[in-house]
């Protein structure tokens, strides 16, 4: 993984709660074997028609979001299934941060494991990024802090360990595999 | 000596190294269950690596979720009409024979639904950490024990190191008081507590269920209600085992045996949440008052009792969404509505007990014309059960299809999908828009009044068909 730092963009709001992991990548494309490619199926059953053609009133489609990085919905984003397809998908399309008020719990996990930025804010700078689409705004790693055209800069929690890995490209399996002796001891302790 | 819960008392006995401000703790996991769809990345990252799997004898691996459930498919007399399924199926048995890991495949007479297979096989053990590239691993909490899903990268990382960097959820206490009624089963609880909590009323908790309703479940029951707390966002649900546990577990295939059984029920005694040990959060749920329920939305939390009215859009543009994507208006009553298909099947409700359930109602009874009925046993041991106490001809009597085991139209992966628009009464767990299969409208409901939806065709109270 790339280390990051920052990230700024013009914003893309996908205006929904609830956003389920099977919007963002539906079931059909979890067949692939790799990580790669699943951008253009990402949210396919609100971007396509049943032909297969895009809907040009759906925000995904626009070529302003393509290219953006930063990607702004409604609370309670990432819900449902765990498949990792789904932040898989969303970094294909070119996306590094998502905002939002709630981020599931296992979506959250996965995106921290493929660099794809989770930010949780309050209801008002939640409301002010909805109602203003394409506002350009930076994402500041090293002090967790989302700045605002506005001129606000608004905290953002984030676990010590998980903004360390995203600032330095921390490899989590290098990590754990570098406590093998505690692992031991424990199989060992526990006749495990 | 402090008061603690029985997710806390799990957690602890698990830490390899403990959570420090500056770091996860590194949590062993006891058993990792496999799949077809979350771990082809995760054996290629060891592959890169040049890495083994540290615990062979740890991980067990099954085909559920892609695979067919037409027996011509499956027996290879025809090949696998999902060609990206196929690709699947052999990418994991050349990574099982390859990595050394047990895969119960699509000849193997104990393969099934992941989660129904753990404890079928005595795998899934009070105490025990659990985890599978699966949200619905939550399932096997029902014995006690702390299971959750994890994405592909974590497979890789359990696969490698039978560990996993985890920080410490907090806690949810759901008290269950009285009892679930005539009609009314253990799926129409989970619905009713998903529905008062919200989608995301669980998010950053381990929630577990406790109370004389929760007690009074049977182990199949049990395991429906945590099947479900991914659906109110939990980590996991848990139940505290018991003598029901332990009569369920005893002399099952992967359970203790003998003298390692008697210090297995000496250890499994003490998993329960000390007198006095405190909650981040409780909520009381009265399941006298549970009525048989029905999802009228697109996520477990949009769901009313069975005699309930469709709740207006008032203004919300997301709830106009899914009453639009659903074809309902707000203040219909969905009883009496017309259906398309009807589906029993899903880690959620697969078992034996769901299967009885359903037969109870489709016994001397026939699948209403116009609808297509589809019933797939959790595992092929279940099948096998079926089969043998005539519970499969009730349904074939019918009209409905009895297939092999498999998550089939739980998530439409292989084939058996729900068409654009029509109507499914289904005993899985999710109507997200979509799931079944594009366009597909998805009635979340319990084996009962998935039965008795079949039998008239509308959408129906079961207690009505359960008396008659």
């Amino acid at each position: 993984m790339e280390p990051i730092r920052s990230i700024e963009s013009r914003t893309v709001v996908v205006p929904f709660t609830n956003i389920d992991t099977d919007q963002i990548i539906p079931a059909r494309f979890l067949t692939t074997t790799t990580k790669e490619g699943l951008g253009k199926y990402a949210f396919a059953d609100w971007r396509y028609d049943a032909s297969g053609a895009p809907k040009a009133d759906f925000v995904l489609n626009t070529p302003e979001a393509q290219r953006c990085s930063i990607l702004v919905a409604g609370r309670n984003f990432g819900c449902g299934s765990s498949r990792e397809h789904a932040p898989w998908a969303l970094l294909d399309y070119g996306f590094r941060a998502v905002i939002s008020t709630e981020i599931a719990d296992i979506f959250r996990t996965n995106s921290l494991k493929n660099g794809l930025v989770p930010v949780v804010i309050d209801e008002d700078t939640h409301r002010w990024l909805m109602e203003n689409p394409g506002a350009q705004v930076r994402i500041d790693l090293e002090t967790t802090t989302l700045h605002l055209p506005t001129g606000a800069a608004v905290r953002f929690p984030m676990e010590a360990f998980a903004r360390y890995c995203l600032m330095n490209g921390v490899d989590e399996l290098g990590f754990l595999l570098q406590h093998s002796e505690a692992i031991d001891r424990y199989e060992q302790a526990h006749q495990a | 000596m402090s008061s603690k819960t029985l997710f806390e008392k799990v957690w602890e006995q698990h830490e390899v190294v403990p959570e420090t401000a500056d770091t996860p703790a590194v949590l062993y996991i006891d058993l990792h269950l496999v799949h077809e769809v979350t771990s082809p990345q995760a054996f290629s990252l060891l592959r890169s690596r040049g890495l083994k799997v540290r615990r062979p004898d740890r991980t067990l691996a099954t085909m559920d979720h892609s695979t067919p459930t037409d027996p011509d498919e499956v027996f290879g007399r025809i090949p696998i009409k999902v060609e990206s399924a196929a690709r699947q199926v052999k990418e994991l048995e050349k990574n099982c024979r390859e990595f050394g890991v047990t895969l119960l495949g699509l000849d193997s007479d104990k393969r099934g639904i992941v989660h129904v297979i753990g404890p079928e096989l005595g795998a899934t053990q009070p105490g025990k950490t659990i985890v599978c590239g699966d949200s619905h691993t939550a399932t096997h909490g029902a014995f006690g024990a702390l299971a959750f899903g994890i994405g592909t990268t974590e497979v890789g990382h359990v696969l490698a190191t039978q560990c996993l960097l985890q920080r410490r959820p907090r806690t949810f206490a759901i008290n269950v008081h009285g009892r679930l009624q005539g009609g009314v089963t253990a799926k129409d609880l989970i619905l009713a507590i998903i529905g008062k909590i919200g989608v995301g009323g669980g998010t950053g908790h381990v929630i577990e269920y406790r109370g004389p309703a929760i007690e009074a479940l049977s182990m199949e029951e049990r395991m429906t209600v945590c099947n479900m707390s991914i659906e109110a966002g939990a980590r996991a649900g848990m139940i505290a085992p018991d003598e029901t546990t332990y009569r369920y577990l005893e002399g099952r295939p992967y359970a203790p045996k003998g003298e390692d059984w008697d210090r297995a029920l000496e250890r499994w005694r003490a998993l329960r949440s000390d007198p006095g040990a405190k909650f981040d959060r409780e909520v009381d749920i009265d399941a006298s008052s549970v009525e048989p329920m029905i999802t009228y939305g697109t996520n477990p939390g949009m769901v009313i009792p069975i005699h309930g009215v469709v709740p207006d859009a008032n203004g919300d543009p997301v709830h106009a969404k899914a009453l639009s994507y659903m074809g309902l208006n707000g203040g219909e009553r969905l009883e009496g509505k017309p259906i398309n298909v009807v589906f029993i099947g899903s880690c959620t409700n697969a078992r034996l007990s769901d299967l009885e359930m359903a037969a109870r109602i489709l016994k001397g009874r026939k699948v209403a014309r116009g609808v297509r009925m589809l019933v797939v046993p959790g595992s092929q041991q279940v099948k096998r059960e079926a089969e043998a106490r005539g519970l499969a001809q009730i349904f074939i009597d019918a009209g409905a299809e009895w297939r092999e085991s498999g998550c089939s139209m739980c998530i439409g992966m292989n084939g058996d999908i729900v068409a654009k628009g029509e109507y499914a009464v289904s005993t899985s767990n999710r109507n997200f828009e979509g799931r079944q299969g594009a366009g597909a409208r998805t009635l979340l409901a319990s084996p009962a009044t998935a039965a008795a939806a079949a039998v008239t065709g509308k959408i129906t109270d079961p207690r009505e068909l359960l008396t008659a």
